[in-house]
């Protein structure tokens, strides 16, 4: 029997061939050297992300996740939901606490489950793989499996936004959280310390609203550069997504020179574990990380 | 799709917001400090602050706080609930007015992001899981199929590097990722969104 | 003195021997000190140190004892002896802490312990033992002047404190204007509401307590004595005059709303639908008199929308209207909106505001009004004009910079507090004569320096308002509740006990010839050889406790109940001929004398610091205390205040062959923190006259220089005497060594 057990909430960007694969890919590997069982909920639905409140509104946003949850409760009852998403996970979780507080609201959500012949009891927990990690697993469990060091390699942690407010992890502050910075330390490598730690991408506007939110962008890789990093790290897959496809762009529109790899921190603990360049998705890169590459070996 | 606005409210519009839009009732409770306006990443690009919508709202200026883009401009990146002082679900109270201006068909036409939302809801809801590719391809073909081309050519690279990441896939023009019970699905929605226009008094 | 007996104690305890040779410092004191006694001891704040000096006392007839040890702010207890004269060397932290524990700072260490305990010797033989102030007033009454919630709450804390209590009130009956009030600010627990005023009760209580005497429509005619023996006559109805005798006087007389009628842009005066937050509190009592909603006063109209203008002729910068601040007419708007809130969630409340100030707990009372939907807008209101019935307020909206309007049934200006303090003694009698309304005093004190207690700024009275907001500047009497500040009815009931707790004080110290507050429990008074005065009243004019008065011979009149023994009057005697029996122009100026002065050629400078005790000479302990060094050529003489420091000292010390020296005092002007008000700035004005005489002696100026010290200063006052010292070896030594 798995160390632990979850429902598994993969999210659309998480699917086969689709924008962050290569996370779905390494989590998986980091899971099994960790001995966490991760069972996907059948037939799970899109959180509706953080744009989905201009068409959604509110019901039907909730109506969304609490599908999901319904589903959660009646095929893996008993396990918290776990997230590798940020949008997923915060969709997720805002649903839950508005339902908590509001029986009327879990009346209506209810009412429209029923339509598919589904039931929210309100028991799910839903937590993010990061939470996993720190408070199930502990830091000292995450170092256990390492069999090799990154210890040579500067990393800028980049929180961003979803993973971080407004929920974040327990015990983290806001404006700097600290652990991406100490999950890389314990993986051996070195996190730089840097000014756009908590810097939005630009989110959904990435696509709506290019120009400005490239303006962030560079911002964020910029000071990674100037603070020393190699390649940034970080636990949203909308944030790796951003930050890596538009430094082409970017530089095609403003003749800067950017290329810088931008990695999931699963991907740096599976090559840790010994987990070679497929296993850690590392060929799922735009950006290739040839460093790390390197270290995983074929 | 346009909701119209029961008579009720006559020129009270605070009362309208907290009673129509989500976390609206929070309003009121903003003491005009500004931090929001000061935390948001897009602060340069709004023509309203949070604090300026929601002194708007008290002063009454329906047609304006509805037709500004300032909602619109939000990143969900919840800097300016994490630093209100008075606790306000700042973030929250933006997407609802989105929403509700967007419902009321009051939002400035056009608007690139709620122009976005509206496709990734569409996208999403279809099958029960968001098609990346169909959703990127509407955008780019949202202003017709000339500037389509030009956006898409423009950003080939960046398809074209995904592909070989592998995380783009040609095929999901024709198909991709879907949910089993997608008639569930949409029976759920199409509920819920009845639900809440009653709860709401929309009539459309 | 014939049965004065001297004797000198040198302990070696806490690392003093170790770093000084404390057998040199008992010869000294024998020999140069010319001690009676004297006896080294390891450990003298021990039991059997103690015991020892007690034993001296009582068996060998000491009289005068000089402490060598510690700093004189450590080891009180141990070191309290009644009847006799005390002086302390401060050889811990004066010397082997402030000075490196190093062979080569050996030499200069020792010489600051020898001249200490030259100084304290020399200072010892200058004092007498303290007999207490012969000036004692027997009377334990308190006269509460104002029958207000202030007054009242003054009266009942006296008088549960088993104190007899006067009030006297102007007005027909108790209450004050918070029985105008139709309910006021929460002041517990839940903060959410407006609450009943309570001020029935009060009255009820104080109209009803065996102790509390009151006479109304009465005022004060004269007010004169001391703590202790105040006589007031008091006018009471019908013109008659009643005199009582009190011990101490609590001044609660209120404040008075900025007349609304001096703000006509604003309706005010002119529009009947403009009113004041009085003006609606009277809407408010009249409204529930009659169990109805309050209406339109111009028609008796339905009130839809009432607008607050906060800040209406207050914080102006222009100079028209009042400068500050009232504190309490933000959460006293929210708390009138909350009256319409209350009675109909459908009428419309505005408060317009620029800053909202809810302090403290007003915080969520501000979110209690927000929470029932008064509306808040930031913007300042140009005009309010009248349309018919209602009233057309015209505002600059300042979130969205735009102007706007809005219409009214009711706009209610927030209007400041104006103390009534009575007569501002700083302006001359002739010029109050010439003003357009005389001003009316409510002491009517018979003191030299004027009627009424003198006020601090915008013409409230003055009161230690940084360390202790109680006291003012007239012993005996306090000002408690708006007269001292603009404040809310919580804060003025509390600023009421707190003047009750200080007028007992006063009543108690008075009955035992002690000082009142700072000084409190010191016997020592100001005495003056009056064959030497020449009536120069500079004494009588610079006390800032306006203590002394003149006799019919128009010689200074030491009223020593009201004095805090400060020594301000001393420091200004150019005739040098007020002195106290343990602090005078003697005690100083021997131990400035005393010290062995080293040669032109030594290398070895000589810098006088006289440290006010109250700051800087804690600030100095304090920084020896966290290790922090200073110049081994600094001697410091703490001093009761820099205002009695006389500029006598200076001559001698620069005469007598001293390389500088250094005054630290606390800070001065409006926002002082000098415990006698005045003292530091008296100082500062006469040490800014000392330059003439520097130059005359043929001195650089630079050997004088002035201070601000705070009690907070620990790492900066040894960083100052460093740079002063440094700066005096730039200068060069003095060329007035070896004359004197």
């Amino acid at each position: 029997m798995a160390k632990k057990e979850y429902a598994f909430y993969p999210g659309c960007s998480s699917q086969l061939k689709a924008s962050a694969s290569n996370y779905l890919v390494s989590v998986n590997a980091m899971c099994r050297k960790l001995d966490i069982k991760m069972t996907e909920i059948p037939d799970w639905n899109c959180c509706g992300a953080s744009i989905g409140y201009g068409e959604g509104g509110e019901l039907p946003r909730h109506a969304l996740n609490a599908r999901n949850f319904a589903l959660s409760e009646q095929h893996l009852p008993g396990r918290d939901i776990v997230a590798t998403c940020a949008a997923c996970w915060l969709g997720a979780r805002e649903t839950k606490e508005r339902l908590d507080a509001s029986s009327e609201l879990m009346k209506e959500t209810n009412e429209a489950l029923a339509a598919a012949g589904l039931h929210y009891k309100g028991e799910v927990e839903i937590r993010h793989m990061v939470e996993v990690l720190i408070e199930d697993i502990g830091y000292d469990g995450l170092k256990a499996p390492a069999v090799k060091s990154l210890e040579g390699l500067k990393f800028a942690g980049y929180v961003g936004c979803q993973t971080n407010r407004p929920f974040g992890i327990a015990g983290e502050s806001f404006e700097n959280p600290m652990y991406l910075d100490k999950l890389v330390e314990t993986l051996g490598g070195e996190a730089v310390p840097y000014d756009q730690k908590v810097t939005c991408c630009g989110g959904a506007l990435a696509f709506s609203e290019p120009e400005k939110s490239q303006k962030q962008i560079r911002d964020i890789v910029e000071s990674a550069y100037d603070h020393g990093a190699e390649m940034i790290v970080t636990p949203c897959p909308l944030c790796q997504a951003n930050v890596e496809v538009y430094q082409s762009e970017i530089n095609k529109k403003q003749g800067t020179k950017l290329n810088m790899p931008v990695l999931y921190y699963s991907q740096l603990m599976t090559v840790a574990y010994g987990g070679n360049m497929k296993d850690s998705g590392l060929d799922g890169q735009v950006i290739r990380a040839a460093k790390l590459e390197k270290l995983a070996g074929k | 799709m346009s909701a119209q606005v029961p008579e009720r409210y006559r020129n009270d519009f605070l009362r309208e917001v907290e009673e129509r839009v989500e976390e609206g009732r929070w309003v009121k409770m903003c003491m005009q400090c500004g931090v929001c306006a000061g935390s948001c990443p897009f602060g340069p690009h709004w023509e309203h602050s949070p604090q300026k919508i929601f002194m708007m709202i008290r002063a009454g200026k329906r047609a304006e706080v509805l037709g500004s883009d300032s909602m619109w401009m939000c990143t969900s990146c919840y800097n300016c609930i994490v630093r209100c002082p008075r606790k306000l679900p700042i973030t929250h109270i933006m997407h609802g007015l989105a929403n509700y201006a967007h419902r009321l068909g009051l939002a400035p036409k056009g608007q690139p992001t709620r122009e976005f939302a509206r496709l990734f809801w569409d996208n999403c809801i279809k099958q029960g899981r968001a098609n990346e590719l169909k959703l990127t391809l509407g955008l780019y073909f949202k202003d017709g199929l000339a500037a389509g081309i030009k956006t898409a050519l423009a950003m080939k690279g960046i398809g074209l590097g995904m592909f070989k990441a592998k995380r783009i896939n040609p095929m999901e023009l024709f198909g991709g990722h879907r949910i089993k019970d997608v008639k569930g699905l949409h029976a759920i929605i199409a509920k819920a969104r009845e639900i809440e226009d009653r709860r709401k008094g929309y009539t459309s | 003195m014939a049965d004065m007996k001297t004797a000198a104690y040198v302990c070696s305890g806490c690392g003093i021997g170790d770093r000084i040779d404390a057998k040199q410092l008992e010869r000294i004191a024998q020999k140069e000190g010319k001690m009676q006694l004297v006896r080294g001891h390891e450990f003298l704040c021990s039991a059997e140190g103690v015991a020892l000096i007690r034993e001296d006392i009582a068996k060998e007839g000491v009289t005068h004892v000089a402490i060598a040890a510690c700093s004189r702010r450590a080891k009180t207890d141990a070191f309290a002896f009644e009847g006799v004269a005390i002086t302390r060397a401060n050889l811990r932290e004066g010397v082997i802490w402030s000075q490196p524990d190093t062979e080569d700072a050996r030499e200069l260490t020792q010489d600051m312990a020898d001249d200490y305990v030259r100084m304290a010797c020399a200072e010892l033989k200058r004092m007498k033992v303290p007999a207490g102030n012969p000036d004692r007033g027997t009377s334990k009454r308190i006269l509460v002047v104002g029958g207000g919630l202030s007054g009242m709450t003054a009266a009942l804390a006296a008088a549960g404190a088993g104190y007899d209590v006067v009030i006297v009130e102007k007005q027909a009956a108790l209450g004050g204007r918070a029985a105008q009030w139709h309910r006021r600010i929460p002041y517990r627990n839940p903060y959410d509401a407006p609450v009943e005023t309570g001020i029935a009760e009060l009255v009820a209580a104080a109209g009803a307590h065996p102790r509390i005497k009151v006479h109304v429509n009465a005022t004060l005619a004269q007010t004169k004595g001391a703590p202790g023996r105040f006589s007031v006559s008091v006018c009471v109805e019908g013109g008659d005059m009643v005199t009582e005798e009190v011990g101490a006087i609590v001044q609660a007389t209120g404040f008075t709303p900025y007349d609304i009628a001096r703000l006509p842009e604003l309706g005010g005066g002119t529009n009947p639908n403009v009113v004041d937050q009085a003006g609606l509190e009277r809407l408010a009592l009249e409204a529930a008199a009659k169990g109805e909603p309050i209406r339109r006063p111009s028609d008796g109209g339905e009130v839809k929308r009432v607008v607050f203008l906060q800040c209406a002729g207050q914080r102006d910068d222009s100079g028209a209207h009042l400068p500050y601040c009232s504190g309490h007419c933000c959460l006293t708007s929210i708390k009138q909106a909350m009256y319409f809130k209350d009675a109909s969630p459908s009428i419309d409340t505005v408060v317009m505001y620029t800053d909202l100030r809810t302090p403290g707990l007003g915080e969520d009372f501000y979110r209690a009004g927000q929470a029932r939907g008064i509306l808040f807008t930031k913007g300042r209101a140009s005009s309010v004009t009248a349309d018919g019935a209602l009233c057309k307020v015209a505002f600059r909206d300042l979130i969205l910079d735009e102007d706007a309007a809005i219409d009214a049934d009711l706009v209610v200006l927030a209007t400041g507090m104006v103390a009534n303090s009575g007569v501002n003694i700083d302006i001359p009698e002739e010029e109050r004569q010439k003003m357009e309304v005389k001003p009316v005093s409510v002491l009517n004190l018979a003191y030299r320096q004027g009627p009424d207690m003198p006020q601090l700024k915008y013409g409230f009275t003055d009161s230690h308002f940084i360390c202790f907001p109680y006291e003012t500047r007239r012993t005996g009497i306090y000002a408690a509740g708006p007269v001292r500040r603009p404040m809310d009815m919580a804060q003025a009931a509390e600023d009421a006990t707190g003047a009750a707790l200080k007028a007992i004080q006063a009543v108690e110290n008075a009955g035992l010839g002690r000082a009142a507050h700072p000084r409190v429990g010191d016997l020592s008074f100001p005495t003056a050889r009056l064959e030497g005065c020449t009536q120069c009243k500079r004494c009588t004019v610079e006390c800032p406790f306006g203590a002394i008065d003149e006799d019919e011979k128009r010689y200074p009149l030491f009223n020593e109940s009201r004095c805090r023994r400060c020594g301000t009057c001393m420091g200004a005697c150019p005739v040098r001929v007020i002195s106290f029996e343990n602090y005078s122009v003697d005690t100083v100026g021997n131990q400035i004398k005393a010290i062995d002065m080293p040669d032109e050629f030594s290398e070895k400078p000589r810098i006088l610091v006289l440290a006010c005790e109250n700051d800087a000479y804690p600030a100095l302990d304090m920084a020896a205390m966290s290790g922090a060094m200073y110049s081994a050529f600094v001697r410091v003489i703490p001093v009761r205040c820099l205002g009695s420091v006389n500029t006598i000292w200076i001559t001698d010390a620069l005469n007598g062959g001293w390389d500088g020296v250094m005054l630290m005092g606390c800070k001065k002007g409006d926002d002082y923190q000098c415990h006698f008000v005045k003292g530091s700035e008296m100082a500062a004005y006469r040490m800014s006259k000392t330059d003439d005489t520097l130059k005359q002696m043929g001195l650089e100026t630079e050997r004088v220089a002035t201070y601000e010290v705070a009690i907070t200063d620990v790492a900066r006052v040894s960083q100052l005497i460093n740079e002063y010292v440094a700066k005096i070896q730039e200068i060069g030594m003095s060329p007035m060594k070896g004359f004197a």
